[in-house]
């Protein structure tokens, strides 16, 4: 970096730093502080040894990497080739601007809207009516809970793709086409390389939240789907127990410190949210 | 250097004149002033024309905060950040609250109008001769059925549940002691139960729900049971009422052989600066009209005896919400268990949640 007037430098990331001390790295300290005491205030390290030989935290730890992975990769089919028919549509920004939208409306109140959509009398089930197969059960099934899940994550996942694929040049297609590649080639050897970029992002924006989703859990899941966000809720809310509550989140943190590593682009990083 | 070092001094300065500007703030508004009162209570739990009414004849001037769980009222008090002069706590949390040395007793004799409740309600085992606590409301858990899919009479114990019958049926209130709880009643054991393998039975029990089980949600529960979402519910009785007044469909049954008691409690944490405001606004609220109109508004079970009497005969017969003496006598109240105990609870709860078969 060049060193300008560093005056006018420590002006500019003062409020960065102080932003990152007070609400990243304070926390950050807390949580991995406060892991290491038990229900009763004792210094100790038996919350990790607790998480990982008890059976419950290991299988919900599966349970929710098991979701996670499954909303990814649900939002990654439906987001790629929605990416790439938007790098070729006509209103690109308009379409973009629509598929932003969702992300303006509070969370919760899209579950609510989700709560009434897949309910007995909800608009699913009358609609079904017609057909004379209704009412099925939606709310509190898996398939609910990873359709709203994956509804929530789209557009993060198509943001990221869809900046990957206009950095495209597309001489390198035309180029793919001209010597003799199939349409199918052309994809796997020169697009999909070119834009794994965005795709790495993509997962990353996606994965990582829906390790901890605990509302939709919840409102959507009927508490039938477990998570780690759940475990951490309850412990610190219900039980108080705040040592083991950290002791979840730290290891959430580290699988997703581990996921950034194992997406992640040394030299660029992709956009993040 | 210089300039981080002034750029410190500037906020630190604006973080000042900030503290003393809120500062001026309450005391003009008179959150700290003498004729105030802040009651710390559960949401929508009091009718809010009684609080305008006691302004009125008092002069002074509440504050209402809200919470949403007895843990979130106990981390707020103790941080003790602001000077709350009544809080409403469960019969467990004042147990807990007392050993944590958070109430300050009551002053007997500037309270009045004592003796209007029932002599059940008072001189209970979290608060002997309650020195510290008034009962505000109280009442029970049961199980809310919709006669539209269930046969009235067909579910009059705990036991019921567990029929093939209502398969995906049931939804559950996401709280550890209260589902644990009553596996262990029809276990016959004791639902304030310490012991490990008992409670591991309860739990084992709870597994064999599972197939009935169809969500484990809060507060959402009123909503779905009132929509006919579900056919059967386990729910606190002040729940079943406001569901009820939303679904005529709807009933609600205390097993015969026993429940939980509860009892929400007007306390004062150590965090009370007001006391003439405090006993006035408690003897406001045993004045047996007031407690009528309360009971009215909130819909749950008034332990005012004198308040009851004026309250319609419907409701006051009605043995949904004041059960009967057999009832109740068989009914337990929670105690507050040491936190590995609550810790043993809430974990098994989450074990029986993952459950799937």
């Amino acid at each position: 970096m060049a060193k300008k007037s560093s005056g006018t430098n420590a002006l500019f990331y003062t409020p960065y730093v102080l932003w990152l001390g007070l609400f990243v790295i304070a926390p950050l300290a807390l949580i991995v502080y406060q892991s290491f005491f038990d229900i009763s205030g004792h210094l100790t390290l038996a919350n990790y040894q607790t998480y990982f030989s008890s059976g419950t935290y290991i299988l919900m730890t599966v349970n929710s990497v098991w979701y996670a992975f499954i909303i990814t990769v649900v939002t990654l089919l439906i987001s790629y080739p929605a990416a790439y028919v938007l790098h070729y549509a006509k209103h690109k920004q308009l379409w973009l601007l629509l598929i932003i939208l969702p992300t303006w409306i509070n969370l919760l109140l899209k579950a609510y809207a989700f709560i009434g959509i897949f309910s007995q009398d909800g608009g699913v089930n009358t609609f079904l009516g017609f057909f004379g197969i209704a009412p099925q059960q939606f709310l509190f099934t898996d398939f609910s809970f990873i359709f709203v899940a994956a509804y929530i994550e789209i557009p993060f996942m198509i943001l990221p793709i869809f900046n990957g694929i206009e950095e495209l040049d597309e001489s390198f297609v035309n180029a793919s086409r001209d010597l003799g590649a199939t349409g199918w080639q052309t994809f796997t050897k020169v697009i999909l390389p070119l834009t794994m970029s965005g795709v790495k992002a993509g997962v990353q924006a996606v994965f990582i939240p829906s390790l901890s989703l605990f509302m939709l859990t919840r409102l959507i899941g009927g508490n039938r789907v477990i998570t780690l966000g759940t475990a951490i809720e309850e412990h610190f809310l219900v039980t108080m127990n705040w040592g083991m509550g950290s002791t979840i989140g730290v290891v959430l943190i580290v699988a997703m410190v581990i996921i950034m590593f194992l997406t992640g682009e040394r030299k660029k990083r992709g956009s993040l949210r | 250097m210089k300039r981080l070092i002034s750029m410190a001094i500037a906020i630190l300065a604006v973080v000042l004149g900030l503290a003393a500007w809120s500062n001026h703030l309450q005391q003009t508004q008179g959150a700290t002033g003498d004729n105030t009162l802040n009651l710390y209570n559960w949401g929508d739990y009091i009718d809010p024309a009684l609080i305008t009414k006691f302004e009125k004849q008092t002069g002074y001037h509440v504050n209402v905060e809200t919470f949403d769980s007895n843990e979130a009222m106990y981390t707020k008090i103790q941080q003790g950040g602001t000077s709350y002069d009544l809080a409403v706590p469960s019969e467990y949390m004042i147990e807990k609250m007392k050993k944590a040395n958070m109430l300050i007793p009551l002053d007997k004799s500037k309270l009045t109008g004592m003796n209007n409740f029932g002599k059940s309600f008072l001189n209970q085992p979290f608060d002997p001769g309650n020195k510290y606590s008034i009962p505000y409301f109280w009442g029970t858990l049961g199980i809310i059925y919709n006669d539209k899919f269930v046969k009235p009479g067909a579910i009059q114990h705990w036991d019921d549940l567990w029929s093939p019958k209502y398969r995906n049926d049931i939804m559950l209130v996401d709280s550890a002691r209260d589902i644990l709880g009553f596996s262990l009643v029809s276990l016959g054991k004791s639902m304030n139960t310490t012991d490990a393998p008992t409670l591991q039975a309860a739990k084992a029990k709870l597994d064999q729900l599972s197939p009935n089980v169809k969500a484990v949600v809060a507060d959402e529960i009123k909503m779905y049971m009132a929509d006919n979402e579900a056919a059967i519910a386990v729910d606190w009785s002040g729940e079943a009422s406001e569901m009820m007044s939303n679904n005529s469909h709807l009933h609600y049954v205390v097993p015969s052989e026993g429940s939980n008691l509860w009892f929400d409690n007007l306390v004062i944490p150590k965090t009370a600066k007001h006391f003439k405001a405090i006993y006035a606004f408690l003897n406001f609220m045993n004045n047996p009209k007031n407690a009528a109109q309360n009971t009215d508004y909130v819909g749950y079970a008034t332990p005012n005896d004198k308040a009851k009497a004026l309250l319609p005969k419907s409701v006051r017969n009605d043995k949904q919400f004041y059960p009967l003496q057999s009832v109740v006598d068989k009914s337990e109240v929670y105690k507050d268990l040491a936190p590995k105990t609550v810790g043993l609870y809430n974990d098994l709860f989450l074990e029986f949640k993952m459950f799937r078969n």
